[in-house]
């Protein structure tokens, strides 16, 4: 028997992933041939809470509402054209094989399973490939500004782990961009009424009643008024958790609290040791900092990264000559070059930098260098299509990158891991959706670049507005659960029970310092190289500084007007508990994929080394009432189309 | 290389709530790294006043990478501070000198009320979007995103407007609070594509008028421009005056007809 099975005997609920029939191309239509249907005019008696308004939550709360659904729509922002989607440079993958280059949706599906390294979910990548040519059509139509040749035609370029060019961009906006135009279709339901939109109001609770989602508890951050919010079905489209490292290039917002909320009352997380570390972001430079900024990837087209060969090296960039320089990922991975994937590239450039390698004041940068580019494209091409990346990175790091090379260095960007969602995007607990980066379905352990705006678009343009009809068309006539139930009174007394709780400690130490030593912690032990040691250490410190926060912490203010201390501590301390589970996860998992490296499982070259027979499964846990004391559950995957393969890019 | 600036005098805004009267705080501090953002700065100095007690200096930010639009902030009496095109989040403290006094502010427009502190609220630029600020196409319907194609100038243009990132910078520099730039950009960004044609003059008709409910007039002082972080062209301004009269017109010539 092997541990898949073992575990998959042992699971304390029950995984359905409900994966439609037949082939694997044809499973998707099957499904929609075959799922309920609610008659247009029928549409309007359900409602629909969408919580997070970036690509996932704009596009579906639009798409709903054009339905007929009513939708309440919440983001803790200021206005829902804030969302971290806006921040996403380099673009979205689509397989229209305008480029002629032997693209197809097939093939956009083979390469996001393998660069998943195996551990995705074929049907749902297969049907994320096939929405891929639907999303590019309908940004178009809503006036979306794609980079164009010259004869007015979609201009396309490549990314990480494809070897085609089927990456459509908007200079270096693209993100900014798409969510533009997922904000104004959403706009527009707002302004005709079919969507409700509740800004700066922040998810603090979902709550169950008789085992279906029933709604959700809100604070409005300018009053700190809690309040109850029923419907018949509840999406989390609130991204990922890639800031519990602290320093990562997410917006400083972004938090794991609505998972985390819905993980508690019963939906199972998963793969949370699934963490995308970036390749190109801009090196740190001193302690204070906040933030780690990304350079797209969209560089590595044209940019070529080295390390001097010496590692006293003193000499600036352009001095040193071609004979002591290593461009390490041409000479290892000859096929994909400098555009091998994210994890395969950072791990490269975390050893440099460990050799003694690195460049910068600190030696921990590696160059991604523009003079090749510029000398056979010319100055003006490389800053019409990267001018804008270009400015950014003079204005933080103060140098000139057409003058001497980028400093880059490995940073948290992207979680794979998320909400444990069936084929149709629901979580375990019925009712309670999870789309885009808030779910797990279909990068597996790694995501290739261009594919988060494609799946957040996905998932709500393409997916979800057919899959929640056929959860609700049974439910016709049913109102909408009471918010003076019992279960939304005592969520909201918890809540508020919560935020004084925080206010009460009266300790020494500020939200921010806490945030900072636990991502330390989780960077150095569950950061791009894991070792049982390691992991074990971080376990018996997280909880250690996780007792010094409930005892320790100080939030200045009151809960009764906007205070972003307060605001800061319920979000740190879901980091704490979810740090827990990344850790338990990674220690738990004795294999590599992706980018969850453990040092133990590595090829003779210093690759992953997966363990197919025990580990090919989705490791799914349930809330067992303490963060340390998770249960572990697994859904098997199986693979019929692709088959299972060492991962190469040589 | 890093240096450190010393002897920084930050004179902040404090204002309890929209209804209350607000009041300048003095703060000093004694270095900090060239290398930090003027941000970066203020996240130190929070984190000593909850250390010694003290409420924190609300402000807005997220991404901190010039995209999302969230921060804000006058310094000393410039829309996100001294640095051309280049938003809050995104200024360096090497761009200051050792002894300087900072003056900081939030966005000061009656369309723009005081929420706390440095904090304001920006809701009415949504209300500009959700009039017209959109093209129809709901999901399902689109054809081929390769069947119009649009000629690269005209895609470039769009895109330089599109570029705007709602942070409101424009009408705060506005000596009477005007947010021409900010609506005339996305008039912009979708009356030139072949894909905005059909609402072409029911978009601006509407727009234009939401935008008069909440904000001053434009009487041309170009400041909007100059406080851009996008650098976005009084230019488009003019295309939606032009757009706006036709519109205008258009709907004379049918109610004369009806």
């Amino acid at each position: 028997m092997t541990l898949t099975e073992q575990l998959f005997a042992q699971n304390t609920v029950q995984l359905n992933s409900k994966i439609p029939a037949g082939p694997m191309a044809d499973k998707w239509n099957n499904y929609k041939a075959d799922m309920k249907l609610v008659n247009p005019n029928n549409k309007r008696k359900f409602k629909v809470i969408v919580v997070g308004t970036g690509l996932a939550g704009a596009s579906a709360a639009a798409t709903l509402a054009e339905l007929g659904y009513q939708v309440d729509a919440f983001t803790f922002h200021d206005s829902a054209r804030r969302a971290h989607s806006i921040a996403a440079q380099g673009g979205i993958n689509g397989a229209k094989n305008y480029k002629g280059d032997g693209d197809s949706i097939h093939r956009l599906f083979y390469d996001t399973v393998k660069g998943g390294d195996f551990r995705a979910r074929e049907a749902n990548v297969h049907r994320l490939a096939e929405n891929s040519v639907d999303i590019i059509d309908q940004m178009v139509a809503q006036g979306v500004p794609f980079a164009r040749e010259y004869g007015g035609l979609l201009d396309n370029r490549s990314f990480g782990g494809a070897q085609v060019s089927r990456t459509f961009y908007a200079r270096g906006q693209t993100g900014q961009q798409l969510l533009l135009g997922a904000y104004q279709q959403f706009s527009r339901q707002v302004g005709l009424g079919g969507v409700r939109m509740f800004n700066r109001s922040e998810l603090i609770d979902i709550v169950v009643i008789d085992g279906r989602a029933a709604g959700i508890v809100v604070r409005d951050l300018v009053t700190g008024e809690l309040t109850s919010h029923s419907a018949h079905a509840v999406v989390l489209a609130t991204g990922g958790y890639g800031n519990a490292f602290f320093l990562s290039t997410n917006a400083m917002a972004c938090n794991v609290t609505a998972a985390w909320r819905a993980h508690r009352k019963g939906a199972l997380f998963a793969n949370p040791c699934y963490t995308q570390i970036h390749p190109t972001c801009i090196p740190q430079s001193d302690d204070s900092q906040s933030k780690l900024t990304l350079m797209s990837e969209s560089l590595r087209n044209d940019g070529r990264v080295w390390v001097p060969t010496n590692p006293d090296e003193t000499r600036p960039a352009h001095l040193i000559p071609e004979n002591e320089r290593d461009y390490y990922l041409e000479r290892l991975y000859p096929s994909f070059g400098n555009l091998a994937p994210r994890d395969i590239s950072s791990r490269a450039a975390k050893r440099a930098v460990d050799k003694g390698l690195g460049v910068g004041a600190k030696k921990n940068g590696v160059y991604l260098d523009f003079s090749d580019a510029i000398n056979r494209l010319g100055r003006d091409v490389v800053e019409e299509r990267y001018g804008n990346l270009f400015e950014m990175y003079e204005r933080i790091a103060g140098e000139n990158p057409y003058e001497q090379p980028m400093r880059i260095y490995p940073a948290s960007h992207y979680t794979m891991g998320g909400l444990w969602v069936d084929y149709e995007l629901m979580t375990n607990v019925p009712g309670l959706y999870a789309a885009g980066e808030a779910n797990f379905s279909d990068h597996g352990a790694n995501r290739l670049g261009a594919s988060a705006l494609m799946q957040g678009l996905s998932d709500g343009y393409f997916v979800l507005p057919y899959t929640i009809g056929n959860y609700l068309a049974p439910m016709l006539n049913q109102p909408t659960p009471d918010t003076n139930h019992p279960e939304f009174k005592r969520a909201e007394q918890e809540a508020q029970q919560r935020f004084n709780g925080y206010l009460a400690v009266g300790g020494t130490k500020s939200p921010d310092f806490f945030h900072r030593e636990l991502g330390k912690i989780i960077w150095d032990y569950c950061g791009m190289e894991r070792t049982e040691q390691g992991l074990e250490k971080a376990l018996s410190e997280i909880p250690a500084l996780y007792e010094e926060f409930k005892k320790d912490l100080r939030v200045t203010g009151n809960g009764e007007s906007m205070n972003q201390t307060l605001e800061k501590a319920g979000r740190v301390d879901d980091f704490f508990q979810l740090g827990m589970l990344m850790c338990r996860d990674a220690l738990d998992r004795n294999e590599s994929c992706g980018g969850h490296f453990r040092a133990e499982y590595q090829t003779d070259d210093g690759e992953a080394l997966r363990d197919d027979e025990n580990y090919c499964h989705v490791s799914a846990y349930e809330w067992g009432g303490d963060p340390m004391k998770p249960r572990l559950n697994v859904e098997p995957l199986e693979f019929e189309e692709v088959h299972l393969a060492t991962r190469s890019y040589k | 290389m890093s240096n450190t600036i010393k002897n920084i005098t930050l004179k902040i805004w404090r204002q309890d709530g929209p209804a209350a009267k607000g009041h300048f705080e003095t703060h000093k501090i004694d270095e900090i790294t060239d290398e930090a953002s003027f941000l970066e700065m203020l996240d130190i100095l929070n984190d000593r006043l909850v250390t010694d007690g003290k409420e924190a200096v609300v402000f807005d930010h997220d991404c901190r990478e010039g995209i999302c639009g969230t921060c804000s902030l006058m310094i000393d009496g410039q829309a996100h501070g001294p640095q051309r095109g280049t938003a809050t989040c995104q200024l360096h403290m090497r761009k200051f000198n050792d002894g300087d006094s900072i003056t900081i502010e939030p966005w000061r427009a009656s369309a723009f009320p005081i929420i706390k502190d440095l904090m304001v609220d920006r809701s009415a630029f949504d209300r500009i979007i959700e009039s017209g600020g959109y093209i129809t196409a709901e999901t399902g319907g689109a054809p081929d995103a390769n069947l119009i194609p649009i000629p690269k100038p005209i895609a470039d243009a769009a895109m330089d407007s599109a570029e705007c990132i709602g942070c409101g910078a424009c009408v705060a520099a506005c000596p009477n609070g005007a947010a021409n730039l900010f609506t005339a950009a996305k008039v912009a960004h979708l009356n030139r594509l072949p894909q905005g044609q059909a609402e072409r003059y029911s978009r601006v008709e509407s727009m234009v008028e939401t935008m008069d409910d909440y904000f001053g007039s434009c009487t041309n002082h170009g400041e909007c421009e100059a406080a851009c972080p996008k650098e976005i062209s009084i230019d488009v301004i003019a295309l939606m005056h032009k757009d706006y009269r036709k519109a205008k017109f258009s709907n004379r010539k049918d109610l004369a007809r009806s």
